[in-house]
């Protein structure tokens, strides 16, 4: 087959490959830009498959940009195909169908693969992994054709726990089994991760925590998942069962080549490897973070589509820094909205802790202050406003001036240093 | 674009921008039917700050580089290409509150209702003034082409 040329190579077409295109042409207006997924889907979002499941959102609004998007950027989207294999010195990608496209500039948007746990009864009917609209699908049409009474979660993080929700709203009762000493313990504190754990419970679920699943049984010939085994040998009936133990950065197509990875593809400020012309973004790289030294892969929606912005600008020849960003969560559960920024569960005595908590209300609020600097918070069942906080954090300010008023109930723009204030509306029309 | 410019000094902190922001997203948009007969009434769009003296009201920007549309993971999120407001398509927000979360401002809540979407400032589409600049008895707030 023969070699096909493009001066922009995107393999990826979720968030960092989407805002790719448009930082892109924000430059740009005419080359030539290839976009390869290895979904069949024209454009989707990903964090919205637990409403496709949870059948709050139908499919043809699982789309995050229009139809005639890819032909306004005059971009050649080619869909259900895999980038397999990477010449760097060549600048060729080979794709699982035989093609192979020689780039000028190449971005790899490849997301992330969930990790799957070696357990026994893995490969069962009816255990399946929730990360792609294909997942949902597939799991969706599972509990349609079979009896779909008890659902076994396998890992109380994010993703777990947004599976859980769409799960408890189609009626089905729910076992939560996590390896931790409680749910959320990546994004929450105790005290949070407590308020969600006792919603989910009176919502009818069974949480395990400090406990595996060691295997997956059937009882019949279609081999149709039945049961869990817990390491605490007791038995949980499961006529579904989800895994959602974590996601891995897919960096193969990089594997020996001469780009530099660790967890995810190494990037510098403007989201190019170590090889020039071959930039990576999104959950698949590992960028500048904020609050610390070293680079780290922190894959949530809001990153990817900067990070590809910014990688898009500089593939068309722009100057656009990635100043690094932080872990940031917004999630609804149970009806209560929670948003959870940096760092949120340090013990160490360099860190102070403002908390303010309304048992009755289920309302809780905890800031991280490190050197007058806030590094972390935590909002449950009031998130109102909480984006001033993040403000906070991104732009590095000092809080000292304002320390008591920042768990106030009308803790606003009002309340900010004033330099800041005025930096912040300063060019927005705004004189205060 | 043209801009709502806040301007603190004349601002009393008297809220009928609120009351107004509230009729014009109301069903009725007429006053006494929206406060006598909506339940939940709309969640004012624009926000009185007050401490001691100072006051102003404030509402989006309309930022040139907006937090909220790299957040917002369903598009709903959007800059309106003749104008250059951003706004809210309301028939695909979820709810998920990214925007919430990173608008620098505090200016984006949860609407009251039951449909769990994200409730903004939309310049009040369609009129040619925004009715919180309309209803401002001493021009703290004004409408008017910014730079950009």
């Amino acid at each position: 087959m023969k070699t096909l040329k493009t001066e922009y190579l995107i393999t990826g077409n979720s968030s960092a490959g989407v805002a790719c295109i448009e930082g892109i042409r924000e430059i740009d207006k005419a080359g030539n830009i290839t976009v390869v997924s290895d979904e069949n889907i024209f454009n989707y979002s990903r964090p919205l498959i637990s409403y496709l499941l949870g059948n709050r959102v139908k499919k043809k609004n699982m789309f995050f940009r229009s139809r005639n998007f890819y032909d306004e950027n005059k971009v050649n989207l080619v869909l259900d195909n895999k980038a397999k294999k990477l010449d760097v010195k060549r600048k060729i990608v080979y794709f699982a169908n035989s093609q192979s496209i020689k780039f000028d500039k190449l971005l790899i948007a490849t997301g992330g693969s969930p990790i799957i746990p070696e357990i026994k009864g893995s490969q069962l009917n009816g255990v399946f992994t929730f990360t792609t609209f294909n997942d949902a699908v597939a799991i969706k049409d599972y509990i349609k054709k079979h009896t779909v009474k008890h659902a076994v979660v396998i890992g109380g993080g994010l993703i777990g726990l947004k599976a859980v929700e769409a799960l408890v709203e189609l009626g089905i009762k729910i076992s939560i089994i996590e390896l931790a000493d409680r749910i959320l313990s990546t994004t929450f504190d105790t005290k949070a991760s407590g308020i969600i754990q006792n919603a989910l419970k009176k919502t009818g679920c069974n949480i395990f925590t400090k406990n595996t699943v060691v295997e997956i049984l059937s009882e019949d010939k279609e081999n149709k998942a039945k049961l869990v085994t817990l390491k605490t040998r007791e038995k949980i009936q499961a006529d579904l069962v989800i895994t959602a133990i974590g996601v891995r950065p897919n960096i193969q197509l990089v594997n020996n080549t001469s780009i530099v990875t660790h967890r995810g593809i190494l990037v510098d400020e403007t989201m190019q490897t170590n090889v020039k012309d071959i930039y990576a973004a999104g959950d698949v790289c590992e960028a500048d973070t904020l609050l610390d030294e070293d680079k780290k892969n922190i894959p949530i929606w809001p990153n990817a589509f900067k990070q590809g912005r910014i990688a898009g600008e500089n593939m068309a020849g722009g100057n656009a820094v990635y100043t690094g960003s932080v872990a940031m969560n917004s999630v609804e559960l149970c009806g209560i909205p929670t948003i959870s920024i940096g760092k949120t569960s340090l013990e160490q005595d360099k860190y102070e802790i403002l908390e303010m908590r309304k048992k009755e209300e289920s309302v809780y609020k905890k800031i991280v202050l490190e050197n007058n600097h806030i590094v972390g918070c935590i909002f449950v069942g009031n998130i109102e406003r909480a984006g001033i906080y993040t403000g906070l954090i991104m732009n590095k300010i000092d809080i000292s001036s304002i320390k008591d008023r920042l768990l106030e109930n009308d803790f606003g723009v009002l309340a900010l240093p004033e330099k800041y204030r005025k930096h912040l509306v300063g060019d927005v029309g705004l004189e205060v | 674009m043209k801009r709502i410019r806040i301007d603190e000094k004349y601002c009393m902190g008297c809220r009928l921008c609120e009351v107004h922001c509230i009729v014009q997203h109301s069903k009725t948009k007429n006053i006494l039917k929206t406060y006598m007969e909506e339940y939940p009434k709309p969640a004012t769009r624009i926000l009185v700050e007050e401490k001691g003296y100072v006051t102003f009201a404030l509402q989006c920007r309309h930022c040139e580089d907006a937090p909220c549309l790299d957040a917002c993971m369903t598009g709903a999120m959007y800059r309106d290409k003749k104008t250059g407001a951003v706004l809210c398509n309301e028939d695909k927000c979820v709810g998920c509150w990214m925007c919430i979360m990173t608008c620098p401002f505090g200016v984006i809540s949860r609407s009251p209702d039951k449909k769990s979407i994200a409730s903004k400032c939309d310049l009040c589409m369609g009129e040619d003034v925004p009715v919180c600049v309309k209803n401002c008895p001493n021009e703290a707030l004004k409408y008017e082409d910014s730079k950009d």
